[in-house]
C-alpha cells in the first residue's frame, strides 16, 4: 500500500504543477503584467476622476480589478461610499 | 530587410546562451549573414560557449562609448563565415548600456546582417529590457517547470508593452522554445507536458529542445550544439527551429500530438 502510496505521489505532480500556475499567473497577469496593469491603471485614474465630480470617497475605498479569462474576461470595479455620503441626494 | 531576434527568458541557467548560439550558428549556415550580441554586461558568456573567449578586443560598451568601431568588436566565426559576434563587456557596468547607445548599434548592424540575434541576461533590469527593445521576433526559452514558466509568463508581458513594437501598438512575433525536456518524465507526471506550458503560456512553439549530454559537450568544446554536433536531437531539434523562423510557419498551439510524428519525420530524414 506504501508502495502503491510512493508512486501515486510522484506520478501526480505535474498535475499539481500546472495547476498552481494557473492560479498563480491570473493573479499575476492583473496586477503585475505589463500591458494590463497600465490599462487598469488608466481606467482606475478615470474612474476615480468621474466618481470625484459628484462625490468624495476616499481613493482606498475603490477597488479596481481585472480578470482575464479564456473566452470572458472582466472588469470589477467596487466601490466603498462612506455612510454619510450615501444618504445624500445629489446636487440639483 | 534585417530581423531583430531577441533570446529571452526571465529566469537565468534555462539555456538562452545556448540557444542564442545553436540558433545563430544555424541561420548562418543556411547562409543568412548573422550577429549575435551578448547583453549580458558583467557576465558575459556568449563568447565562451561560441569559442571565441580569447579573440575578444573590443566589446559592446566600447562600441555605445565610441571607443571602438562596430566592424572593430565584431568577431568572425572561423566555421562559419556569415556569423559574427559582438561580444559583451566583462569589466565595465551595465550603467554604460544606454538605449540610444543600443539603438545605434541595432541600426548599424541592421544594414550589415540579415538576422540581429540579442542574447538578453535573466532578469528584467535594464539589460533585459534593452536586449527586447527592437525585437521583431521573440523566442522565449522555458524549461517545462514552475519558476521557469512563471518568469517566462512576466516576460511574454513586457514583450507585449515595453518593446519598440508594442508601443508602435504592432506585436512582436513571439515563439517558445522549450528546452531540456524530458519526454518520459513528463509521460510519467514527474515534469509538465508541452501542451500544460503551451495551455498556460499561450504562444505558438518554435521547437522542443531535448535534454541531452550533447548541449554540455558542445559548451566545453566552445561549438554551437548546431556546429559540433550536428546530428544530436538538440542540434535537429534547433535546425528546425531555424526553417520554421525563416519560414515563417508557426507550429499552432493545439497541435498537441506533433512531437511524435515530428520524432519519426527526423529519423526518416
Amino acid at each position: 500500500m506504501s508502495l502503491f502510496n510512493f508512486f501515486k505521489r510522484n506520478a501526480t505532480s505535474a498535475p499539481v504543477a500546472r495547476e498552481r500556475l494557473q492560479v498563480l499567473l491570473a493573479h499575476e497577469r492583473t496586477i503585475v503584467g505589463g500591458g494590463e496593469s497600465d490599462l487598469v491603471a488608466i481606467l482606475r485614474e478615470e474612474i476615480m476622476a468621474v466618481i470625484a465630480k459628484h462625490m468624495a470617497v476616499p481613493q482606498d475605498k475603490v477597488q479596481i480589478k481585472m480578470d482575464r479569462g479564456a473566452s470572458v474576461s472582466t472588469l470589477e470595479v467596487d466601490i466603498e461610499i462612506p455612510a454619510t455620503l450615501a444618504t445624500m441626494r445629489p446636487a440639483a | 530587410m534585417a530581423k531583430v531576434l531577441v533570446v529571452t527568458s526571465g529566469k537565468g541557467g534555462v539555456g538562452k546562451t545556448t540557444s542564442t548560439a545553436a540558433l545563430g550558428a544555424a541561420l548562418a549556415q543556411t547562409g543568412q549573414k548573422v550577429a549575435v550580441i551578448d547583453f549580458d554586461v558583467g557576465l558575459r558568456n556568449l563568447d565562451l560557449i561560441m569559442g571565441a573567449e580569447r579573440r575578444v578586443v573590443f566589446d559592446l560598451i566600447n562600441v555605445i562609448k565610441g571607443d571602438a568601431k562596430l566592424e572593430q568588436a565584431l568577431i568572425r566565426d572561423k566555421r562559419v563565415e556569415t556569423l559574427s559576434l559582438l561580444p559583451a563587456s566583462q569589466t565595465r557596468d551595465k550603467d554604460n548600456l544606454t538605449e540610444e547607445g543600443v539603438e545605434r548599434v541595432i541600426n548599424g548592424l541592421r544594414e550589415k546582417f540579415d538576422w540581429i540575434i540579442c542574447d538578453s541576461p535573466a532578469g528584467i533590469e535594464r539589460g533585459a529590457t534593452l536586449a527586447m527593445r527592437h525585437a521583431d521576433v521573440a523566442v522565449v526559452v522555458t524549461n517545462p517547470e514552475v519558476s521557469s514558466i512563471r518568469d517566462s509568463d512576466r516576460i511574454i508581458g513586457m514583450l507585449d508593452s515595453k518593446t519598440e513594437k508594442a508601443e508602435k501598438g504592432e506585436q512582436v512575433e513571439k515563439h517558445l522554445l522549450l528546452t531540456r525536456y524530458d519526454a518520459a518524465r513528463a509521460a510519467r507526471g514527474e515534469i509538465l507536458k508541452v501542451e500544460d506550458v503551451l495551455d498556460i503560456l499561450s504562444i505558438p512553439l518554435l521547437a522542443i529542445i531535448p535534454e541531452s549530454t550533447e548541449v554540455l559537450r558542445s559548451s566545453n568544446l566552445g561549438a554551437p550544439v548546431t556546429l559540433g554536433s550536428p546530428n544530436s536531437a538538440p542540434a535537429r531539434a534547433y535546425l528546425e527551429a531555424v526553417r520554421k523562423l525563416q519560414g515563417q510557419t508557426i507550429v499552432e498551439v493545439q497541435k498537441q500530438r506533433g512531437l511524435f510524428s515530428k520524432l519519426f519525420a527526423r529519423r526518416a530524414a
